[in-house]
């Protein structure tokens, strides 16, 4: 899976109540969580990006609260996927099984500012700034943990490999 | 081995497992709130499971939004209850019979010495407290977990605290926590098993341990624990027939780090806005005026807790200018604290008593905070909007402190009054 986005550049401990308040969280449809989106931190986050525009935040992003609603949010608003130096446990396990692709460097984290265009490739880890030309590797990630990610997320990979029956 | 090590290798059906090792694992209980429910049983549904994997082994707690704050948190308490009624759940607690799901579960023996608890909630690491293994995931991993009874983990390092000599008056276990997290910061743990030991902890009332391994996750820990001793034990004879698998770490097991912490010198301590790490001593706050104190939460809520802020408040009166909230954490931490004329000494100090539930501390409902506003309040968080505006601040204290902040209408100490 290959990605590439417009830079949103966010700091360090960017934590789950920022990415979607808990008093957006009486519903639990994905595109009513999106609206949410930020909403604190930047008010106009979700008017001003795009679709496959990228994350790239510092050390301890998603910390806090468990809520899978936080990565959801994020992915619902069209965000392709985030580059932090590293993520909080929940969030790291939140974000592969809902399928938003997410990968730790602290080299890209340092090397990336807002507005860049970078590109990621998923298989490889590799980080390209577009506008600098630098490039990075991500923290490699075991290849059914790339899968989950590219089918969507656990329960589309469930599925997809029929693992249900078996399961339950 | 550590105290975790032998919780997960015997859950796991194995004899010895390590930092770093990925394992299955079987769950003895699993819980999800208002919040993270509904979302998990999509997932439960998606995924093609017609049965849970045991009715008596899931916890459905409705206290985030309840009693419902509006149609559309009644809506996804509605969805748990449903779910609940259709697959015999056995412990879903209507409001009227329920409280804080980390109050709730210690307080009716649901969790014991040895158990693995797996929650969709991120305090779920305050059975630690019990000397059981305890983790807060998302819902997906919840909803998979409702139809398996299983799910992977890899086994942390663990990083051991040993609290050494005696506590100055007004000083805890949420005082003792908050210091650790101002040591190690909020990522100090990220990954990391969290062991909480030295006589300090053994003096340590069980309300005051769960204060402790509570708020373990924000370092970051994926669970916080503390070997049970006879506190526990006597804690769980009076709530559960069940046997514990009572275990303790090795002399010689094997740590990542271990931090002695000499408690004489720590005062009552301040988390300073927007960090739970960003901790001061009391004598080091300065002049900070409040709008509102919150005394409850799953890390402040219990009857312990609502004793010493009555202490404190007893003839005394909250300021002009400030508002004291009170929540206790269960149906029958609020019954006892009538019995024991708390509630009384309280609400004649001017405070308002909430229903059980987790209140203004995420900011859903029961005394959110406009801009501008100022809170000092027992619960866990004090991030960038946690309790209502973002332009609100939040200062996290111990019940004691928080009830004189309240008469003072400043942050203060009870040594003031």
């Amino acid at each position: 899976m290959k990605l590439q986005g417009k830079v949103w550049k966010f700091g360090d401990s960017v934590d789950t109540d920022l990415i979607i308040p808990a008093r957006f969280l009486n519903v639990s449809d994905k595109d009513e969580l999106a609206k949410s989106c930020f909403v604190d931190l930047r008010s106009d986050f979700i008017s001003t990006i795009n679709p496959g525009d990228i994350i790239v935040a510092g050390e301890n992003f998603g910390c806090g609260s468990s809520r899978e609603h936080a990565p959801l949010a994020i992915k619902s608003a069209g965000i392709g996927g985030i580059i932090a130096e590293s993520f909080a446990r929940i969030f790291y396990r939140n974000a592969f099984n809902i399928g938003l692709p997410i990968l730790e460097s602290k080299e890209a984290s340092a090397g990336i500012e807002e507005g860049n265009r970078v590109s990621l490739n998923l298989a490889t880890g590799e980080i390209v700034n577009l506008d600098t030309g630098e490039q990075f590797f991500a923290k490699p990630v075991p290849d059914f943990m790339r899968e989950i990610v590219e089918a969507g997320g656990l329960v589309a990979y469930v599925k997809k490999k029929g693992l249900t029956e078996k399961a339950i | 081995m550590t105290i975790t090590e032998k919780i997960l290798a015997r859950h796991a059906n194995r004899d010895h497992v390590s930092p770093g090792d990925l394992i299955e694992v079987n769950v003895d209980m699993a819980l999800a709130n208002d919040i993270t429910a509904p979302l998990a049983i999509k997932v439960f549904e998606e995924i093609g499971a017609r049965r849970v994997f045991d009715h008596h082994k899931i916890a459905l707690i409705p206290d985030h939004f309840v009693p419902n704050k509006d149609i559309e948190s009644a809506e996804q308490a509605k969805a748990m209850r449903e779910f609940s009624t259709q697959h015999q759940i056995e412990h879903y607690y209507e409001v009227g019979r329920s409280g804080i799901e980390h109050v709730l579960l210690p307080e009716k023996g649901l969790v014991i010495p040895g158990d693995l608890v797996i929650g969709a909630d991120s305090h779920t690491c305050t059975y630690g407290a019990l000397g059981a293994f305890s983790s807060g995931v998302g819902s997906t991993d919840l909803g998979v977990i409702m139809a398996t009874g299983k799910t992977w983990l890899k086994v942390p390092p663990t990083i051991r605290l040993e609290y050494e000599g005696s506590l100055l008056p007004w000083v805890g276990g949420k005082d003792l926590i908050l210091f650790t997290l101002g040591t190690l910061g909020v990522d100090g743990a990220n990954y990391r098993s969290l062991e909480f030991s030295g006589p300090v902890i053994g003096r340590l009332s069980m309300d005051q341990r769960f204060t402790m391994a509570n708020m373990a996750v924000e370092a970051g820990a994926k669970n916080g624990i503390i070997a049970p001793d006879e506190t526990t034990m006597a804690y769980v004879a009076q709530r559960s027939s069940r046997s514990p698998f009572v275990c303790t770490s090795d002399p010689g097991a094997d740590y990542e780090r271990v931090i002695k912490i000499q408690v004489d010198k720590i005062e009552p301590q301040v988390a300073f806005p927007h960090s739970p790490a960003n901790v001061r001593a009391l004598s080091q706050v300065g002049n900070i005026t409040v709008d509102e104190v919150f005394i409850g939460s799953c890390t402040n809520g219990r009857l312990e807790d609502l004793r010493q802020a009555a202490t404190v408040l007893r003839s005394r009166k909250v300021a002009k200018g400030t508002r004291l909230i009170v929540i206790p954490g269960s149906q029958l931490i609020y019954s006892q604290a009538i019995k024991e004329g708390i509630v009384q000494t309280l609400m004649d100090a001017g405070a308002v008593i909430g229903p059980p539930s987790c209140g203004p501390c995420l900011g859903g409902h029961l005394g959110v905070l406009a801009g501008g506003e100022r809170a000092v309040s027992t619960s866990n968080r004090n991030f960038l909007g946690r309790m209502g505006h973002p332009k609100s601040e939040v200062y996290l204290a111990n019940p004691a402190i928080a009830a004189a902040s309240a008469v003072l209408g400043r942050i203060a100490g009870p040594e003031e009054l």
